[in-house]
């Protein structure tokens, strides 16, 4: 059912417009600043609840789908195609519902606050156009558009070493998206469109004939695999995440940690696999290792983090690498629960670093030795953490299960080994998670520093209740958002199972 | 054949506006010599609306030497914009340095009037003749600081390196007339064809005609001279030479290639991939270690050519057609950054070091802002013009089977990434360190940032106009 003549563009210009506002209003009347912000992600939330309800279930093709010609000149044709569909969807809610409690959480910035909240604004305008773009070079210019304003909001609010970790950001993003780009030419070139549309695209490389020779299809998912991977980040290429986590400023970890992580995994699901299903499943066994490795060396990592932020960076390596693990499993499960993962690691860590935040803001440190006994002098946050925490580490009832347990169901179908380490990584989250809730919550108040701690504000309660209940929806009433999924990922699987030599365990109806 | 004057109407009117300005300097009174700036400027607008006018003009003229075709009509209006700019932003710089206004502004005009036939040549004498006339041009403009050590040096290096090249290139031409017989380009290109380009003498004068446009081209190898020069020469001349003056080498480079030397296209691809390679390298890694912005934008110069000359060894329309599009585009981001470069560095040119651009961020926003937009340009993000120049010249390398070079490409671009980024850290993120002087800017230097910066925007966003006029400049 339509709901608007070009509904999706309208979610791509609310924010645009959130972010012209602000820009256009007078600096110095900082409330009406923040407020207009908040409206504007705010409307955009809830255009996406809109289409959310106006999905259909039924179809995993692209709905609502926008179409026209960008621009067509000398034998160029780039286009403007924006699409919904199963596995973008979630994602999209993802964004909306995580930028107005990002901006929550920046209440107390004053520094440049126009271009802050404007960067945070058009951040969200370049996160959506990725999940909905559907022309590569449409994609590529808003995959670029999102990586601008983070790299500002690092650079210039984050912490100390903040200009190392915006440059290590940009650099790492930026050469994995150049050959992302030439890998964008080639095809278009080998592929004979003669434009840029995706769909098009995988219906040239479906049809009889295989149009791209066993090398070049391994150097081209090459190409765009390291562009993802680099965003994901896959183990070894993960080394400016624990950075550009722990210098930017809470909503930008949020964020960066919320959904831009997922930007990359969302790229190896609608990209990588449909356009290259063959290379894919011929090196699915070494990805399948670097996820584990990149589970397991996450949360050994992070057991030994000094530092709260650096812990929960690394919890996201280590969950990071279940979703890899998930995608590269080739199973149904695998894969249904590896896009259901994402959306839960951005609730829940996004909630993490929000709480990080909000104890940063107090105590401004973020060392563990420095807290402890805080459920004395904080309950109602502690309360609050823990459940997050649970929520994280995967706990029947709130979201993380849901993800993880068909990730480890439908990876056991196809590999009973990496299965086994993966388990591995659930009991290590369990393990640092709970040892640093023990170190800062439990025990008597040794700093005096820690007796006299406010409790959560109004602001923060506003700003955490959203992500618990959205954990504890996902938990329990997983199916309103499973359903959702199923026919997009049927698709997927589908199109690689037609494949020759590609072995996809199906779905079993269960 | 005849002499067809209204053909190089741009260049006649130029060339006549340059005279009369010189006639003008003894007449007029010190303090009215400014107008002399309006008045080049003027010229140039003339010399734009009428170049304007014969678009689509074709058919040869002055006995063969020239010939009007789409790709040098097309280069013609991207060199007058670019001397226009030019001239603009010199306007202010003469007066704030103090320097004389008078013989400035008749160089920069020849200059252009030499750039103008380069591109319409069908001669390889008319192409010298060009070739001089803007090289003795930019020999004195970039000496023109005569106060300042590093403006000689930068004048002298230019013109003894800029001497030997050509000397080099003389006796290319010497060379390929002994063996075809005909300094034309139809002559050459047929002779090429009929056996003449297997010869060592035709291969030899080729080899030396390189030679000498890589030197003017500043492509590695012999791109040695290049920073000194930019760094010594005054900030608008730095821009010229960097812009229209290299725009004006690739596009005869390119020319000649294409339409007089394809039968030879084995030898000279391999010797420019080599070249390209190299100078993409060199430019990005040398740029990592400047510390002063001129210097810097000058090795970004350098990569870029070699970027460009992707589109060169392409050997084809759509080749042709991304240099044109990234030579639009490269000329708007680096006159931009120039003209940003020029209003910042004030009195004397005292601050042109990169740490001089600590923390203006917030304190000049029409010139860090637009700074920005320039140097993301060069980056190639998108929705500037870089975004789209480096996409068509990549697509153009692909469809000319050129991966390798493609995928060098990209890496140096990468490594580039991280001096563009310095620049942008040092406005933004890092605290200026000693209290502000003010930074005037004139409105004429205004107006040019503007422009450029709106322009560098229009291409990222919609090069579809800009796209169909290369395209149809290289005959696809």
């Amino acid at each position: 059912m339509p709901v608007a003549a070009y509904p999706l563009s309208l979610l791509l210009l609310i924010p645009a417009i959130g972010a012209a506002v602000v820009c256009l209003l007078p600096s110095g009347r900082d409330r009406l600043l923040k407020w207009a912000a908040l409206i504007a992600s705010l409307a955009t939330f809830l255009w996406s609840a809109v289409l959310f309800r106006n999905f259909d279930n039924q179809s995993g093709s692209f709905q609502m789908v926008e179409q026209a010609d960008w621009f067509r000149a000398a034998g160029f044709q780039v286009q403007y195609i924006l699409g919904l569909d199963g596995i973008s969807l979630l994602l999209v809610l993802l964004t909306t519902v995580l930028i107005p409690l990002a901006l929550l959480s920046s209440w107390n910035v004053k520094d440049k606050l126009k271009l802050y909240l404007a960067s945070i604004l058009l951040l969200e305008v370049g996160i959506l156009g990725v999940f909905l773009a559907l022309d590569l070079i449409l994609f590529y210019v808003f995959w670029e558009v999102s990586l601008i304003p983070m790299y500002f909001l690092i650079g210039i609010w984050g912490s100390r070493r903040r200009i190392y970790a915006a440059v290590k950001f940009f650099i790492y993003t930026m050469a994995g998206s150049l050959l992302m780009l030439a890998g964008i030419v080639i095809l278009y070139f080998l592929l004979g469109t003669g434009n840029f549309d995706l769909v098009e695209m995988i219906g040239v490389l479906r049809g009889g004939e295989p149009a791209l020779s066993p090398g070049m299809e391994y150097a081209l998912f090459a190409m765009f695999f390291l562009a993802f991977a680099v965003k994901v980040p896959v183990f070894p290429l993960h080394t400016w995440l624990p950075d550009a986590h722990t210098e930017a400023p809470t909503a930008a970890s949020v964020i960066l940690a919320g959904v831009l992580l997922k930007m990359g995994a969302y790229g190896l699901l609608r990209f990588c696999l449909p356009l290259f299903p063959w290379a894919s499943a011929q090196l699915a066994p070494a990805i399948c290792i670097l996820a584990l490795i990149g589970i397991i060396y996450g949360a050994l990592v992070a057991m030994v983090q000094p530092d709260l932020k650096r812990l929960v960076a690394y919890s996201s390596v280590s969950h990071l690498g279940f979703v890899v693990l998930g995608i590269f499993s080739f199973s149904f499960q695998s894969m249904e629960g590896a896009a259901y993962q994402m959306v839960n690691h951005g609730v829940s860590t996004g909630a993490l670093f929000l709480l990080v935040g909000i104890l940063y803001d107090r105590r401004h440190t973020r060392r563990i030795d420095e807290f402890g006994g805080l459920a004395h002098s904080m309950p109602r946050y502690s309360a609050c953490f823990f459940v997050v925490l649970l929520g994280s580490i995967g706990l029947p009832g709130l979201g993380g299960f849901v993800g993880e347990f068909l990730i480890l169901q439908g990876t056991f179908l196809t590999s009973v080994p990496a299965a086994a380490v993966a388990v591995c990584g659930v009991v290590l989250s369990a393990a640092y998670m709970l040892w640093m809730y023990q170190r800062v919550f439990l025990g008597r108040v040794e700093k005096e520093a820690n007796r006299r701690l406010p409790d959560l504000s109004f602001r923060e309660g506003a700003m955490l209740i959203p992500a618990i209940a959205l954990s504890l929806w996902m938990g329990i009433g997983s199916g309103t958002f499973l359903r959702t999924m199923d026919s997009s990922i049927q698709l997927l699987v589908d199109r690689l199972d037609q494949v020759q030599n590609v072995q996809v365990v199906q779905n079993d109806g269960s | 054949m005849d002499l067809n004057y209204a053909a190089l109407l741009p260049e006649i009117l130029l060339a006549v506006a340059g005279i009369l300005l010189m006639l003008a300097i003894p007449v007029l009174p010190s303090r009215q010599q400014v107008r002399l700036g309006y008045a080049a400027s003027l010229a140039l607008a003339a010399a734009l609306v009428t170049a304007l006018l014969q678009w689509g003009d074709h058919g040869p003229a002055f006995f063969g030497m020239v010939s009007m075709d789409a790709l040098g009509g097309a280069a013609r209006i991207l060199f007058l914009v670019s001397s226009a700019a030019v001239a603009l932003i010199s306007v202010s710089y003469l007066k704030r340095e103090r320097l004389r206004h008078g013989e400035y502004f008749p160089l920069l005009l020849m200059a252009t009037v030499g750039m103008s036939l380069m591109a319409v040549s069908a001669d390889l004498i008319m192409t010298f003749l060009g070739l001089e006339i803007l090289s003795i041009s930019s020999y004195v403009l970039a000496g023109y600081r005569r106060g300042d050590p590093r403006s000689n040096e930068s004048a002298l290096k230019y013109f003894l390196l800029g001497a030997f090249s050509t000397a080099f290139m003389l006796y290319g031409i010497a060379l390929l007339y002994g063996a075809a017989g005909s300094t034309k380009y139809a002559g050459i290109a047929e002779a090429a064809t009929q056996g003449q380009a297997e010869t060592a003498t035709f291969l030899l004068g080729l080899g030396l005609l390189l030679v000498g446009f890589g030197f003017k081209a500043a492509l590695a190898p012999l791109h040695v001279w290049t920073p000194d020069v930019y760094q010594g020469a005054p900030v608008p001349i730095t821009a010229h030479l960097a812009v229209g003056s290299k725009a004006a080498v690739l596009i005869t480079l390119l020319r000649l290639l294409h339409q007089v030397f394809p039968a030879s296209a084995d030898q000279w691809q391999t010797l420019l991939w080599i070249a390209s390679a190299a100078t993409m390298i060199i430019g990005n890694v040398a740029a990592l270690t400047q510390t002063d912005v001129k210097r810097l934008l000058a090795y970004s110069s350098i990569a870029h050519a070699g970027y460009i000359l992707l589109g060169v060894i392409a050997n084809s329309p759509r080749g042709a057609q991304g240099v044109l599009f990234y030579l639009a585009a490269y000329s708007l981001m680096t006159l931009g950054a120039f003209a940003v470069v020029q209003v910042f560095a004030r009195r004397e040119e005292r601050f042109t070091k990169l740490e001089d651009f600590r923390g203006i961020g917030y304190r000049h926003p029409l010139l860090s802002v637009s700074l920005t937009i320039f140097l993301l340009s060069l980056i190639g993000i998108p929705p500037t013009a870089g975004f789209y120049g480096k996409l068509f010249l990549f697509s153009a390398a692909v469809e000319a089977d050129l991966v390798a070079l493609v995928i060098l490409a990209v890496l140096a671009s990468a490594v580039g990434l991280y001096y563009y980024l310095q620049l942008i850290v040092l406005m933004f993120m890092k605290e200026a360190a000693s209290p502000p002087e003010p930074v005037p800017v004139p409105l004429a230097a205004r107006i040019v940032i503007l422009l450029m910066a709106a322009g560098t925007l229009y291409l990222g966003v919609y090069p579809a106009q800009v796209l169909s006029i290369a395209g149809e400049a290289a005959g696809l």
